[in-house]
């Protein structure tokens, strides 16, 4: 028998988006996720916010979503940018679906300090 | 030149079998399974049926010619054998789409599967499909929300949803329920669950239910930081009484709440989704008292005609069966009928026992749930047969892990998540599914444990209402 650790002080216990209660992915796991996204013909978005507002709708955009891209590198270049320019940030990754007009998935590839 | 009246009994298919009518797109398509009585001629009990469902009597009476008949009356158009099965035939009747009131399963309902299935002249009738027109569509309300509005409203992308009916069905107290909770969801649920048949008994009012899952509710999700649900059953004995539940659920800050459509019934159900269209509100709809209806091969309903009148009345999530759990499901079958409840379009296919085009239009669709019997070796298979647009539910498999409903549940989204990884690498699931959940157990001891638990259940009855085929 075990005990579930988790409690609202232990900042581990937040979870956020897709993958959360998996480890983090590795380079070559981020890329065949995102190849999945291209696969899927869905457009990748990228989207960052202040650990503390986490829970909200909407992240603050990454520039516009990249339409239409279908390098693996290229969008890999961009999220490497915006945690760049927002080291403290979380860097989440979405596939946006037009059809559904809804994303098909997203996931947090760069973790801030979670609070 | 105008019809005379002449008193007496004619033969239905004088009027109503009529081979050579091609069906309007606004007609109501109707494929039934008629098991007749010995020496009753085909096209006289198609006749028979067609007639009964719609605008016939045993007998001539001199009011049908004040009337066109030939606009209203339901005709038969088609039979065809019933491959592998000699006792029954399918016979196809077309409706003109005047017959009915607009946005009401009711009274559609009450035609197609009313007084004619009592008829003498038949031992057994099914209905096996239901085409409704694009036209009819359209004045049903539909889903309160639809798919995309629920991952929106809960932030849920690119994965199932996961959920957890409390247990035991019946005799916890409120404060106790609320526990079973808060467990499961801080262990990783988006959504637990009342049973069905928890309504409001003297062990659990409803209202102190909805405040003590409330309070769960909002404690898992400030610890997780993600959102969270609960099904709150609302069915009650009077559609007065549920509203007034709904309304108190709402005023709670609850997402989603929960109604029985069969049990509940189809007006109150209708009542109750377009309020929570107008109110912001999930719908989660159980099926109760469905395989009374629907398992018989040769009497009754299909649930593909239950799951098509529901997203017509209105619901965010059906009961669909597992295909691999406890409870009776067909693998092909389910999967036409799970394509029912979500696609805008469904193609005629015989092999999943869909017998006509269904266009909805831009009508949302309804999460499937898969629940009964499921437990975490049944994830790769669950993930592969019913993809990201649904919602898997473990009872036993959440609340049965030996170290309580936390680890169950933690143990259930590591697999489910990990499946989704693996799928998205192009991994076979259900080839590989072992393996899949045997590393993802290497970094989840909660995991490992319910493996350890569940691993020698199966579930391996024969299926009873089996699509028809010729080799059986």
């Amino acid at each position: 028998m075990q005990d579930y650790i988790s409690s609202l002080s232990n900042t581990a216990s937040r979870k956020f988006e897709t993958f959360s209660y998996l480890p983090p992915l590795d380079a070559e796991q981020t890329r065949t996720q995102i190849q999945y996204i291209i696969d899927k013909g869905w457009n990748p978005s990228i989207e960052h916010t202040e650990p503390e507002h986490a829970s909200d709708s909407y992240w603050y955009m990454w520039k516009l979503p990249m339409f239409g891209e279908t390098s693996v590198d290229a969008i890999i270049k961009e999220l490497e940018a915006c945690h760049a320019a927002h080291p403290n940030n979380h860097v989440r990754l979405l596939g946006l679906d037009n059809f559904a007009q809804c994303a098909g998935t997203s996931m947090v590839i760069y973790h801030g300090k979670t609070v | 030149m105008a019809k005379t009246y002449d008193a007496g009994v004619k033969q239905y298919r004088e009027t109503y079998w009529m081979p050579d009518y091609t069906p309007k797109d606004t007609d109501i398509l109707a494929c039934f399974k008629i098991t007749p009585q010995e020496g009753v001629p085909r096209e006289e009990v198609a006749a028979a049926v067609a007639a009964e469902s719609s605008t016939g009597t045993w007998t001539t009476v001199w009011t049908d010619l004040l009337t066109d008949l030939d606009h209203y009356k339901g005709r038969s158009y088609a039979i065809e054998d019933v491959p592998g099965d000699d006792t029954c035939f399918y016979a196809f009747v077309a409706y003109p789409i005047d017959l009915f009131e607009e946005g009401s399963v009711v009274n559609v309902m009450t035609s197609l599967v009313g007084n004619v299935f009592g008829f003498k002249a038949l031992r057994a009738l099914r209905l096996e499909d239901v085409r409704f027109p694009i036209a009819y569509v359209m004045t049903c309300n539909g889903p309160p929300q639809g798919i995309q509005m629920e991952r929106d409203i809960l932030n849920k992308y690119g994965r199932p949803f996961l959920g957890c009916t409390i247990k035991p069905k019946l005799g916890l107290s409120a404060k106790n329920y609320g526990r079973a909770c808060y467990e499961g969801l801080r262990g990783g649920l988006d959504f637990t669950k009342d049973d069905e048949n928890i309504n409001s008994q003297p062990f659990m009012r409803w209202r102190g239910r909805f405040d003590f899952v409330m309070e769960a509710i909002h404690k898992a999700e400030a610890e997780t930081g993600e959102r969270k649900g609960h099904y709150l059953n609302v069915t009650a004995p009077t559609s007065d009484e549920m509203m007034k539940r709904a309304e108190y659920a709402k005023e709670i800050g609850a997402p989603i709440i929960m109604h029985d459509y069969i049990t509940g019934g189809w007006s109150a159900n209708t009542q109750l989704a377009q309020w929570c269209q107008d109110n912001g509100m999930l719908l989660h709809i159980h099926r109760a008292m469905h395989a009374v209806i629907d398992r018989n091969p040769h009497h009754g309903i299909h649930f593909r005609v239950l799951a098509k009148i529901l997203r017509l009345s209105g619901g965010d999530h059906l009961h669909s069966g597992t295909v691999v759990g406890k409870l009776e499901g067909d693998r092909e079958a389910t999967l036409g009928w799970i394509d029912i409840m979500r696609d805008s379009f469904i193609k005629e296919d015989r092999s999943r026992g869909i017998f006509f085009d269904q266009d909805w239009g831009s009508m949302p669709g309804v999460i499937p749930v898969a629940s009964g019997g499921i437990h975490v070796w049944h994830m790769p298979a669950l993930v592969n047969i019913f993809g990201d647009d649904s919602c898997l539910q473990f009872g036993g498999g959440t609340l049965g892990h030996p170290w309580g409903n936390a680890a169950g549940a933690a143990a259930n989204r590591v697999a489910v998540e990990a499946c989704v990884e693996a799928r998205n690498q192009g991994r076979e699931l259900e080839k590989e599914g072992k393996d899949i959940l045997t590393s993802a157990a290497k970094h989840s001891p909660e995991l490992s444990a319910a493996m350890d638990t569940w691993k020698e259940i199966k579930f391996e009855f024969d299926t009873v209402d089996k699509i028809d085929a010729a080799h059986k």
